[in-house]
């Protein structure tokens, strides 16, 4: 059996944090996606470019760097705020930046930017005459969006959305450079201190080869199902 | 240098001479083990997407593997695994490679250019098994062997289609490179970390060196745009240029 030397339990925590980050990211991502598109597509010109303005700048830097520009920059930011709120108003107020904290938000805000793409992509991919028939019925905006435009765009963003997950489940692992304590981190603990890095980032390495394998077989899965209305080409 | 910006740079607080001269330094080391990585990869690439996409499955299968490991874990995990891997190899510290291996650089390197072959491995073996069955069958009939349809047909054809995915891997390895700062790199990441952790000042260290990547990224863009235009101009419409 792989003796972990006692940390096993704590690197057991660590995967669990590495999966917290991994859905709160993407959740935020998902999120940010949506708008972003649905900004893309918008009649209004201002929404469009801060939609395209965003994309690109997010394209064009590491993930790291944002990271960091993130978690220094926001704690910069905070303490500024709050010597300026203890000066002038006397509000004594402190936040401690938490590296989770800043970890869901750069890594959302990044694959919010490439969910932004694959679902611009899926929108325009929904035939226009989808829409007005619903409109027709008398569907409100709102309806025609959730039952008609929603279902049928799901089925060309999914490729899509899968890739972007798997990406996002690998640079979960770069949060561990700002602190924060998931399986990385103290697998990189354990390694120095125990002098042996097989023993420990291998066990992590299959931990994250699990996850992706799995969520391969899911979105498979749900890409099965996605398709099952429609008559496969050949 | 025009005297307003060496005057400029005398005044300033943080961008002053020598912290231009640090990013200038990171700047060197990133595009070195960027381009390095990126190079080596692919010579390794070609080979090992022939025989990802020669069908049998004993040739097949050992590459299948390597990549599926690449492409499944985390490029940082892979770095950390070789950087402080490399030590416990018994015996290496008595060898000569222990004073190339020593220097975080070349296991930096070695790591990158594992993560970035196993990548592009499959970006060309895709490539490689969408060429037209015609274009192959009319080699054939023209006697042409294996190796000579693989060199005059099968890869100059499939260097074609892979240019995009491949222009996307060479801004992520670009993006990727940022991490070697963790294993005391100086890249240019690690030069902004350095310059903000001597001044504190983390908008001004990171913004900067943001818009370098943004500058780098956006010309290799162009570049690939560029290029696959040029690979791709038989197929443009008659007339136009």
């Amino acid at each position: 059996m792989l003796d972990l030397r006692g940390y096993g339990p704590s690197l057991m925590e660590g995967a669990l944090v590495t999966i917290q980050l991994a859905f709160m990211s993407l959740a935020l991502a998902l999120t940010l996606g949506l708008l972003g598109a649905t900004a893309k597509l918008s009649g209004s010109r201002v929404m469009r470019y801060g939609a395209t303005a965003y994309t690109t700048v997010i394209r064009g830097v590491p993930d790291l760097v944002m990271m960091l520009l993130l978690f220094y920059g926001g704690q910069v930011t905070i303490n500024a705020l709050s010597d300026y709120l203890y000066d002038a108003h006397n509000i004594d107020f402190f936040y401690q930046f938490n590296p989770f904290i800043s970890g869901v938000l750069t890594i959302g805000l990044i694959f919010g930017a490439y969910m932004t793409e694959t679902f611009r992509g899926a929108f325009l991919a929904v035939d226009k005459g989808q829409i007005e028939a619903a409109r027709a019925y008398g569907f409100t905006r709102w309806h025609a969006f959730r039952r008609v435009m929603l279902p049928q765009m799901l089925r060309h963003a999914l490729p899509g959305l899968g890739n972007n997950w798997q990406v996002l489940l690998k640079t979960t692992a770069l949060v561990s450079i700002i602190g924060l304590t998931d399986m990385v981190r103290i697998a990189e603990q354990a390694a120095k201190s125990e002098r042996a890095p097989f023993l420990f980032f291998i066990p992590v390495a299959l931990v994250y080869l699990a996850l992706t394998a799995g969520s391969e077989l899911f979105i498979r899965w749900l890409d099965k199902r996605a398709n099952a209305g429609v008559a496969r080409e050949g | 240098m025009p005297e307003f910006i060496t005057q400029w740079l005398d005044q300033h607080e943080i961008f002053n001479t020598l912290t231009i001269l640090h990013y200038w330094d990171g700047l060197v080391t990133t595009v070195q083990l960027t381009f390095l990585s990126l190079i080596v990869g692919l010579i390794v690439a070609v080979p090992l997407a022939l025989l990802r996409a020669s069908g049998k499955w004993y040739l097949s299968g050992p590459v299948w593997l390597y990549t599926y490991l690449f492409r499944g874990t985390p490029l940082l995990i892979q770095l950390y695994i070789i950087y402080y891997g490399i030590a416990q190899v018994p015996g290496i510290q008595d060898t000569f490679w222990w004073v190339i291996f020593s220097e975080p650089f070349y296991p930096a390197l070695l790591a990158f250019t594992l993560n970035t072959a196993a990548y592009t491995t499959e970006i060309i073996r895709g490539a490689i098994t969408s060429t037209p069955r015609g274009e192959i069958e009319a080699a054939k009939a023209y006697g042409m062997s294996w190796w000579q349809r693989t060199r005059r047909i099968v890869l100059p054809s499939a260097s074609r289609r892979c240019v995009q995915a491949y222009a996307n891997e060479v801004i992520f390895m670009l993006h990727a490179s940022a991490i070697a700062s963790v294993v005391t790199i100086i890249d240019l990441t690690g030069a902004a970390r350095d310059i903000y952790s001597r001044y504190y000042a983390p908008f001004e260290a990171f913004i900067a060196v943001a818009l370098i990547y943004m500058a780098l990224t956006f010309t290799l863009v162009y570049g690939f745009r560029r290029l696959e235009r040029h690979l791709l101009r038989h197929q443009r419409p008659v007339g136009q240029a």
